[in-house]
């Protein structure tokens, strides 16, 4: 039986953490990140959890103490935000190199200066190429549900990779919602203890964690690459597994929203695209082919899928809570080339917006739309709220 | 306490073999010693350095027990991470060690292991002290001492090379009120196996700190590592020392020390002091040895 509770999207983590019982915890505070934390440390003083709970002294020893445990051979949870993501960088490439299934969420977090607390996705985005699965949710029950899916997809064979959950900080992280709590139980069926071949083990010594001369290293990295790409179907396997046994799935790697016989469609991660759904709604009333798809999996990228989301689309527009100063958002420039590879040639606009929290209203999902419709504008990177169209 | 360890009951295992460091090395003969004192159930991490680089090259491994790289900075945080896991496994019987050169404890990776220190979490850390990053070409690090050229810190143009002294780190890991620390000169390997079996029967953070000279790097000759390290405690410009119920206890204490300026001029990366250079590393060694005999039992 389920249990519907009134929790944040942060306590909704915790609370999915504590159903996949990690053996240890290693993490370091930091907004809005911090409650994630915070539960699972109460959780383990309750014995309501049997982890070993790591109070490290900084995001990089996190994710380092992180790794030594998976080493071992045992399931380990961290979790940060913005400036300690961008701490630990150096670690996440040894995480993903060594191959150690470890599950992290991200509050997705501005990134300093200038300074914020408020949410964008400048920092998780800025780590696409670290090797790790990026998967992207909308709300509390997803981000417990999805916290659970992480640790079945990182320590599936077939892939062996971290796992970054990334949840809009305040907006996913702070925003309390009814959360339908799945039992101890039949998450124990979905999620058995980590069982692994690759690992130090006592009795028989290993050394891991190597180096690999320029003779061998490309080898290394075409198979973490090939295990990347593995996730895009392990995912909706896991995510059917996952259904039959708690009621409840999300499909893959992208949440598609009227999108069989959408003309214009707007593509964008994370919490905005409740807000695009309703967008569509009111466009569809009015006799507009509109559609949405929410990118869930950011790495691997949805190539296949995207395209074929797209198959009568006539113009995009592409949603980026980020920008890679000097060029465009990195949603956006994902999203064209997965276009240019599938042959689609359409008109495709990059909306930057909710930079350092900014808000992003329904208006303004509706404006993005009305460009996309009228396909008018020459100039194709917008930056919402401050009103300019990129004029390079 | 177990039976003190010498060179008749040390054991004739090898765990550390096939690796490729330079011949009279100082921190492979500290690892190799350390890994006979703690057999084959350690599990080991080393950081960026000499000791990795020379050992971790796939498909050439060349440990014997479990061994895994950590981040430069991160020696103890996998430590403490192996520890959680090992913990949590449920394991007995077994070492938890970390190895790092000067560079990677006493500079970047100081953090690291004040936090370990700090949660005082199972486990052995030695730093090998051969007084320079000298994996990537002999820089300058904060253990480097007085005196010695180095290529960040190159004696030229009347230049003295290194002008600081170098950082207590002995000191620093003790005042973290840790259970047991010590200080070792591969000079005087039983005393520094005996500080390993020591470190090893402490229930949470122990620390040793060897000195290991590097003959590429001090300008010596391969034959002369040994000899260098017990001068370098001989004359007093090192001392074998212990911190443990939270008071220091010297090892060794030289009725009267030997000629530094034997053990300076004899090392390439010292050749261009002067007396009067010598004079001031005497004096900064009279002053240590005052606050020694001061504080310590």
């Amino acid at each position: 039986m389920n249990d519907l509770k009134f929790i944040s999207g942060d306590e909704a983590f915790a609370e999915g953490v504590r159903l996949a019982r990690p053996q240890v915890i290693s993490a370091y505070p930091i907004t809005p990140q911090t409650i994630v934390v915070e539960r699972l440390a109460e959780m383990v003083e309750a014995a309501e959890l049997d982890s070993q709970f790591i109070h490290v002294e900084s995001e990089h020893s996190a994710m380092m103490s992180a790794m030594g445990a998976s080493a071992m051979g045992v399931r380990a949870f961290t979790a940060t935000s913005s400036q300690g993501l961008l701490y630990m960088a150096e670690c996440l490439y040894y995480v993903s190199g060594g191959r150690f299934p470890i599950v992290m969420m991200n509050a997705n977090r501005a990134t300093a200066l200038p300074w914020s607390i408020y949410s964008d996705q400048r920092d998780s985005l800025s780590q696409l190429d670290s090797g790790w699965i990026q998967i992207y949710v909308e709300d509390a029950q997803e981000a417990l549900d999805m916290a659970v899916q992480a640790f079945a997809l990182a320590e599936k064979e077939t892939v062996r990779l971290p796992v970054m959950v990334n949840l809009d900080g305040f907006i996913v992280t702070h925003t309390y919602e009814p959360v339908s709590i799945p039992t101890q139980e039949s998450i124990d069926r979905f999620l058995p203890p980590r069982s692994t071949w690759d690992k130090l083990d006592i009795e028989n010594p290993v050394s891991m964690a190597f180096t690999v001369g320029p003779e061998l290293n490309e080898e290394f990295n075409l198979l973490h690459h090939k295990a990347s790409l593995n996730a895009l179907k392990e995912i909706e396997t896991i995510d059917s597994e996952y259904k039959e046994i708690v009621g409840r799935g999300y499909g893959g790697a992208l949440k598609m929203y009227k999108t069989d016989d959408a003309e214009y469609v707007l593509i964008a991660l994370g919490s905005i695209n409740a807000l695009v759904r309703e967008e569509v709604d009111r466009l569809r009333s009015e006799g507009i082919r509109a559609g949405s798809i929410a990118i869930r999996m950011m790495r691997p990228f949805p190539t296949e899928e995207l395209a074929g989301a797209l198959k009568n689309a006539k113009a995009i527009g592409v949603l980026d809570k980020d920008i890679s100063f000097g060029y465009e958002g990195t949603v956006y420039t994902n999203v064209n080339s997965a276009l240019v590879k599938k042959g689609i040639n359409i008109a495709s606009y990059n909306f930057i917006c909710g930079i350092g929290g900014r808000d992003i209203s329904p208006r303004d999902i509706g404006q993005c739309f009305e460009t996309v419709i009228e396909g008018k504008e020459s100039k194709h990177i917008k930056f919402i709220g401050s009103e300019v169209w990129d004029d390079v | 306490m177990s039976e003190s360890i010498n060179a008749r009951n040390i054991s004739d295992d090898e765990f550390f073999y096939g690796h490729k460091a330079c011949a009279g090395c100082g921190g492979s003969l500290a690892v190799r010693m350390a890994l006979k004192v703690l057999g084959e159930r350690t599990f080991l991490t080393l950081p960026a350095g000499c000791m990795s680089a020379v050992s971790f090259n796939y498909p050439q491994m060349s440990y014997a027990n479990n061994a895994i790289i950590s981040a430069f900075a991160s020696t103890a945080a996998v430590m403490t991470g192996l520890a959680a896991g090992a913990k949590s496994l449920k394991l007995d019987d077994y070492h938890i060690l970390g190895i790092a050169g000067d560079g990677g404890t006493a500079d970047i990776g100081i953090q690291a292991l004040s936090g370990m220190i700090d949660r005082n979490d199972k486990g052995i850390y030695i730093c090998y002290d051969n007084e320079a990053y000298m994996n990537t070409g002999i820089q300058k690090s904060g253990l480097t001492p007085f005196g010695a050229t180095t290529t960040t810190t190159p004696a030229v143009g009347g230049g003295k090379g290194n002008i600081k002294q170098k950082k207590n780190l002995f000191e620093i890991v003790a005042a973290h009120n840790i259970a047991y620390a010590a200080t070792a000169s591969v000079g005087y390997i039983e005393d520094f196996a005996n500080k390993v079996q020591r470190a090893s029967l402490v229930q949470g953070t122990s620390f040793i700190h060897v000195l290991a000279p590097c003959p590429t790097g001090w300008g010596i000759d391969t034959s002369e590592t040994i000899e260098v390290a017990r001068e370098v405690v001989d004359t007093g410009l090192w001392y074998l020392a212990e911190y443990y119920d939270g008071e220091y206890h010297l090892n060794k204490r030289p009725k009267e020390f030997q000629d530094v300026t034997h053990y300076i001029k004899r090392q390439g990366r010292f050749k261009h002091l002067t007396d009067e250079d010598i004079e001031h590393i005497v004096e900064s060694r009279d002053k240590t040895w005052e606050r020694i005999l001061r504080n310590y039992k």
